[in-house]
């Protein structure tokens, strides 16, 4: 069996390291174009601080940070986001992803490129933080996690 | 029996190491990956996207460029295969309250 454990200890030394790791994570992200990282390592990061407060915090806290019913709908609109900016490409004249042709007006197309490389790499980390955190949950459906 | 394992273990290192001894140093130039034409004389995609990420892109990180632009469709068909995996666990272990 299981045994409860109930530590405020616990929940204020993972509520004090989370917002650090997800900042890390945010910054693995945007940082990608200067720097190791991107879209993959990032979204993990963010999940891993949301799940350090599952952890600790168990059902009641973490229903407040970020619902179960949320995470499905945000890893579909991750894989929307890098969809639609090649679709975009395509209708506006150019191949499947192809940056240049997205209507940023009044810019050189390498910056086009620049961005729509940053605007990828948020979709990918929005689904690998969902699936990761969806996965959690999934598994441990059914049994309070305290 | 069990020194048969060994043997054929150790004979598989030292094929290895014999394999690695025939690899080009470190920063060598003159070596066949760094040339800018193939053997068959065709031009080789690596040194393009070594000479013009920057300039394609304004993107310092090479790694980023050839994932996130010239490799693209291949980064979407990662994403969608980590979503795809996610959605099976939540399929597979789902477990929906009985109704009675």
């Amino acid at each position: 069996m299981r045994r409860k454990m109930n530590s405020p200890i616990i929940l204020l030394g993972s509520r004090l390291l989370s917002p650090y790791i997800m900042l890390f994570g945010i910054y693995v992200i945007a940082f990608g174009h200067y720097s190791p990282g991107g879209g993959f390592q990032g979204g993990a990061l963010l999940a891993a601080s949301v799940l350090l407060i599952r952890v600790s915090g168990g059902r009641l806290v973490s229903r407040l940070q970020i619902s179960e019913f949320t995470l499905t709908p945000m890893a579909a609109i991750g894989v929307i986001i890098y969809f639609v900016t090649g679709a975009v490409a395509v209708m506006m004249g150019g191949y499947f992803l192809d940056y240049e042709m997205l209507p940023f007006p009044g810019m050189e197309p390498a910056m086009i490129r620049y961005y729509g490389i940053l605007i990828i790499e948020v979709g990918i980390g929005l689904a690998v933080m969902a699936i990761l955190i969806m996965m959690f949950d999934n598994m441990t459906r059914g049994e309070d996690y305290v | 029996m069990k020194a048969f394992r060994y043997i054929i273990l150790f004979l598989f290192f030292g094929l290895l190491i014999y394999g690695t001894s025939d690899l080009p140093y470190r920063g060598d130039a003159d070596s066949a990956m760094h040339q800018q034409r193939s053997t068959t004389n065709t031009p080789v995609a690596g040194s393009y996207f070594i000479q013009e990420a920057y300039n394609d892109a304004a993107t310092p990180n090479m790694v980023t460029v050839v994932l996130g632009d010239y490799r693209s469709i291949d980064t979407f068909g990662e994403q969608v295969v980590i979503y795809t995996a996610g959605l099976i666990v939540l399929l597979l272990l789902r477990r929906e309250r009985r109704k009675r």
